[in-house]
């Protein structure tokens, strides 16, 4: 990339086959999918560790039992009672994305792995997004039946206002799943596009000598360094923020406002 | 002016976009933080909002970068 002399801040993203051919063969192990893999290891030593249900817990365990307590208290505090039983799913995604997001930014290409942020492909985010939204329409159709269509109805609304607003409540429900998933892949691929860009801007600066070069690629350094805390930030803002808008629709589903 | 400049030129204003956006995400933490010094005992109940608010500021910046993003690689 650099060599070239040219920036392709999207190859970093492309989805190549480790086992089998694109074109060819229905089954392909790919990059993505051994990224998921181990994200899914991961997540996996991570609870196994922790969930020994000891009376005094080790501090493995508090640190399992912080976040199963962080994701059951989220939910109860918007969606009730009645919550507590979508807490595997919310936990679920939210394990996911923000393990997913944190691997894509670790430093693995220093001893030659190149980690792939599978959060930062649409499939895959969209999948997670539609998979929250049918849980939405399944429940609120399984609990209120053909009732459930007065989610689009505010309560006490004029008659001539309702001819406005049901339409406009129907297309913000709908463009839900695509807003869940949309923000979520789109953050992922602006910080590692920002992170790409000035990464080469440190390797470019240095090859280009002179006076200005090695002065460019300090600055530039430096700059990646704040990116990669606000980047990490990042991460688990967007799992939190996809965590919290489920849970929210979730909500609406349950209680109908 | 040929495609491929016009084309660079139209990303570089969508991206104007995510610089409003910034904005809006400024003035939801910054209220956020206005209102939680004058009432810190109510600002931890208030956190769940706060990134609702933010989510939604941030969606249509990181619109704009798709957009952006759409007209240089399309």
């Amino acid at each position: 990339m650099a060599a070239s002399g040219r920036i392709d801040p999207m190859h970093q993203f492309q989805i190549h086959p480790l086992v089998g051919d694109l074109n060819g063969s229905p089954f392909v192990f790919t990059n993505s999918a051994l990224w998921m893999l181990v994200v899914l290891g991961l997540i996996w030593l991570f609870m196994l560790g922790g969930m020994k249900r000891q009376l005094v817990p080790g501090r493995w365990q508090i640190a399992v039992e912080g976040v199963t307590g962080f994701v059951e208290s989220m939910l109860s505090t918007s969606v009730g009672p009645e919550g507590k039983r979508f807490v595997p799913w919310v936990f679920t995604i939210f394990m996911f994305i923000l393990t997913a997001n944190l691997l894509g930014l670790m430093p693995f290409a220093l001893v030659g792995v190149h980690p792939f942020t599978v959060t930062s492909q649409f499939t895959i985010t969209g999948v997670m997004a539609i998979m929250s939204f049918s849980i939405v329409l399944i429940t609120g159709f399984w609990r209120h039946k053909l009732h459930f269509f007065s989610l689009f109805v505010p309560a006490g609304t004029p008659f001539v206002l309702k001819l406005l607003i049901v339409p406009i409540e129907f297309v913000s429900f709908m463009v839900r799943p695509f807003s869940l998933a949309t923000r979520l892949f789109v953050a992922m691929i602006a910080g590692h596009i920002l992170c790409e860009v000035f990464a080469n801007f440190v390797v470019q600066g240095l090859n280009a000598g002179g006076a200005a070069g090695p002065a460019i690629s300090l600055v530039s350094f430096v700059f990646i360094m704040g990116v990669m805390a606000l980047e990490m930030l990042v991460c688990a803002i967007q799992a939190y923020v996809f965590a919290l808008l489920t849970s929210l629709y979730i909500n609406d589903a349950v209680n109908l406002h | 002016m040929d495609l491929a400049s016009a084309k660079m030129i139209g990303a570089g204003l969508a991206g104007i976009g995510v610089g409003a956006a910034a904005i809006g995400v400024g003035i939801v933490f910054g209220q956020f933080l206005n209102s939680a010094i004058r009432n810190p005992a109510a600002a931890d109940g208030q956190q769940g909002r706060l990134f609702i608010g933010f989510a939604a500021a941030e969606l249509l910046g990181l619109m704009a970068f798709v957009v952006a993003m759409m007209i240089m690689f399309m």
